[in-house]
């Protein structure tokens, strides 16, 4: 029988947030397998993944800390502005990064990235750490936990052997099945219609958020095109019944409705990526830990989009599991201490609870399409505009700093 | 079996312990019974299962202020030996272990150390596990450590000041013990004896005296007797919100470093 590799954690699955972590861990010295069923390649493929996301400052900090500045300084687009308004009703709710935090220490309330930019960072970095090892692509054929290490046997025969396993396989995560562990779920009546945009004038690195009784209409300020044109991304909240038929719009039509729901604002449109329609839902595991495993990212919560935080709880998980390992590392505690993963679990919990629920009341008042609520919509925008510490408080939410922060994002390697 | 970081030497492994010892056979032959429930974090030593990440903590913070070791490392403890003196099943030694040191652990009881190396074997550690006094130890292995904790044993030993003198010859000159054990107050009679003994079980029946509990200024007296220069002593107290935690009231147990003169 073949040797077992070995290292301190094995993760299964090797997406944005699974190949975080094993970046994390590796900055505090703990060795990781990585389990990919894809073929790293072939995710960043034109095509695979055409969504961009918002990363939140304080997980620009971690990426930052973790060698990747390059690629938000380089790739990225600050969001220097939230917009957020009913439809192109003049009353408009301002979040500003250099109003909230003066200039010097400005800082932006998001970085836009393409996800296709990100994995490919993520997985340069990743080639280049040797305590990290991606075993891709592989099957996971039998997963066992035992009291004193857990043991993975491959489909293709491999054995590996590691104290923890973490899942970080997404939104349908078998191992958090496989555990038992149930999770609550529903899924929104609505879909998101994913697409990117070329427009004549600039955005201003201002993010818009449009509502309309079909739902929330997102532009995100992107870098501008190689050519020069000004690029944006779109999220488009549309109800399931008419997503098939949105995201079968020719690039003229669909851009003609697009530039209908800006009223003009940013020049002439022209669709550069064919819509994606993602049907959208929520779940959150009823724990995040079994013996010898923890839940990260998707595996353990999914949320609507509308805010932007999904991804950002996934890095966010990724800190604290990190710092929590690395402090048991470092007083010779087992990495597969329950003591850890209750550490974790209840760390992590209730910031993923508290942003679910806001995201959730978020899209259920102003994301389910068809209810005629604007007024009471537009009295609650205006409130929040006038109360300053609410405003500073949605700000820190939305920036990902409220709570209780491990060094990983304050921008510190603990 | 378990493999070993040090040569063990010519020394036998599993002296029979002696007369002249400083553990208590009454004791002894209660932990012994015990072996088999040491790595039940649920059973009769959840206590000490629950108290060891604040204690590692604490040698961690003392072995970065008083050895030198880096605070950055995964493992601080990288370079140095180490000796658990009352080691049990290996809760704490197998920490030390993983810190990075050459870890001894040593018990008087046979059973918990048989129990320990079984343990110490599936978690693939390397730790040298010695069945015996510490009395004995001193004078086959004078100098030989770096670092030696000696976690709630004081109190079950029948000469403090013969063990204590032990530890200090097994420590080089500006090697460094921490202790942690009972305080005698009556708070702690209270709590330990009576809630934790009888009613909540959750520190087996007769294994602690009561009377052989040292309060901090008598523990400092006998430590500057033995040879140390206490650096560090704090409480190491229990709330229902946070667990184990080093800082604040000392009046239940406590927690201390100090430097082999
Ligand atoms: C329309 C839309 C827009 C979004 N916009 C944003 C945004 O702007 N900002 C934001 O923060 N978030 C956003 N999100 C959410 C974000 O995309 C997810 O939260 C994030 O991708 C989760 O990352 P993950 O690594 O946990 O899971 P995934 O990205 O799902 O990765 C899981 C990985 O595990 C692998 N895998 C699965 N099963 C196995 C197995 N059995 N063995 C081995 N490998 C396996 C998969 O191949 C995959 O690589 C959005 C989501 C949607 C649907």
């Amino acid at each position: 029988m073949p040797e077992a590799s070995e290292a301190d954690v094995l993760i299964i699955g090797g997406g944005l947030v699974g190949q975080t972590l094993a970046l994390a861990l590796a900055a505090h010295d703990i060795s990781t397998l990585v389990v990919e069923r894809a073929d790293p390649e072939a995710h960043l493929a034109e095509g695979f993944d055409g969504r961009a996301s918002a990363i939140a400052s304080a997980s620009a900090r971690m990426l930052r800390a973790l060698g990747l500045g390059d690629l938000l300084d380089g790739e990225g687009c600050p969001i220097a502005r939230i917009e957020v308004a009913e439809g192109l009703h003049p009353e408009i709710l301002r979040f500003d990064a250099v109003a909230e935090q003066g200039e010097a220490a400005a800082e932006p309330l998001g970085i836009m990235v393409e996800n296709r930019a990100l994995r490919r960072a993520l997985l340069e970095r990743v080639r280049q750490t040797p305590l990290v090892r991606l075993v891709a692509p592989a099957a996971i054929g039998t997963l066992v936990r035992g009291p004193a290490a857990v043991e993975a046997r491959l489909a293709d025969g491999r054995q590996l052997r590691a104290a923890l396993a973490v899942a970080a396989d997404g939104r349908q995560s078998r191992t958090r099945e496989e555990a038992g562990i149930r999770i609550a779920r529903w899924s929104y009546p609505a879909a998101a219609v994913v697409s990117m945009l070329a427009h004549a004038r600039p955005h201003g690195q201002v993010a818009l958020e449009l509502f309309y009784p079909s739902g929330p209409f997102a532009l995100l300020p992107m870098r501008d095109l190689p050519d020069g044109r000004h690029r944006s991304a779109l999220v488009w909240t549309v109800s399931r019944r008419d997503a098939a038929g949105v995201s079968r719009l020719g690039p003229r039509a669909f851009a003609a409705e697009v530039d209908k729901r800006l009223g003009g604002r940013l020049g002439a449109l022209e669709t550069i990526a064919p819509p994606v329609s993602w049907p959208l839902g929520f779940h959150h595991a009823e724990r995040y830990r079994a013996e010898r495993l923890v839940l990260v990212g998707d595996a353990a919560h999914g949320i609507h989009p509308i805010a932007g935080q999904g991804l950002n709880l996934g890095l966010r998980d990724a800190a604290v599991l990190a710092e929590v390992l690395a402090t048991g590392a470092r007083t010779g505690i087992d990495l597969g201490d329950p003591a850890l993963a209750r550490r974790y679990e209840r760390w992590r919990r209730a910031d993923n609870s508290l942003t679910a629920f806001a995201t959730d009341t978020l899209a259920r008042f102003f994301g389910i399409p068809g209810r005629p609520v604007e007024r009471l919509r537009r009295f609650g925008l205006g409130l929040v505009e006038r109360i300053p510490p609410a405003k500073r408080t949605f700000a820190a939410i939305a920036r990902g700093t409220a709570g209780d922060l491990p060094p990983l994002l304050r921008g510190e390697l603990g | 079996m378990s493999r070993r970081t040090r040569a063990a030497g010519a020394a036998p492994e599993q002296p029979a312990p002696e007369a002249g010892g400083t553990a208590d056979p009454a004791n002894v032959a209660l932990f012994d019974q015990l072996a088999a429930e040491w790595w039940d974090q649920s059973g009769p030593n959840r206590l000490l299962h629950a108290m060891n990440p604040a204690r590692m903590a604490f040698v961690r913070e003392a072995a970065i202020a008083h050895l030198g070791c880096d605070p950055r490392a995964r493992r601080p403890l990288a370079g140095l030996a180490a000796l658990d003196v009352g080691c049990g099943g290996g809760i704490a030694t197998e920490a030390l272990a993983r810190m990075g040191a050459a870890t001894t652990g040593l018990d008087a009881a046979h059973g918990a150390i048989a129990a320990a190396r079984d343990h110490a074997a599936a978690a693939g550690l390397a730790i040298r596990y010695l069945a015996g006094e510490v009395t004995e130890l001193a004078a086959r292995e004078p100098g030989a450590f770096d670092l030696v904790t000696a976690f709630e044993v004081v109190e079950h030993v029948a000469d403090v000041h013969a063990f204590l003198a032990a530890l200090r010859t097994l420590l080089r000159p500006g090697g460094l013990l921490v202790f942690s054990t009972p305080n005698r107050t009556l708070a702690s009679l209270a709590i330990v004896k009576l809630a934790a003994e009888y009613v909540t079980g959750d520190i087996p029946k007769g294994a602690h005296d009561w009377r052989r509990f040292l309060k901090p200024e008598e523990m400092r007296e006998r430590l500057a007797a033995a040879g140390f220069r206490v650096e560090r002593l704090e409480g190491l107290g229990w709330s229902p919100a946070s667990g184990f935690r080093v800082g604040g009231r000392t009046d239940l147990d406590y927690i201390g470093a100090a430097v082999a003169v």
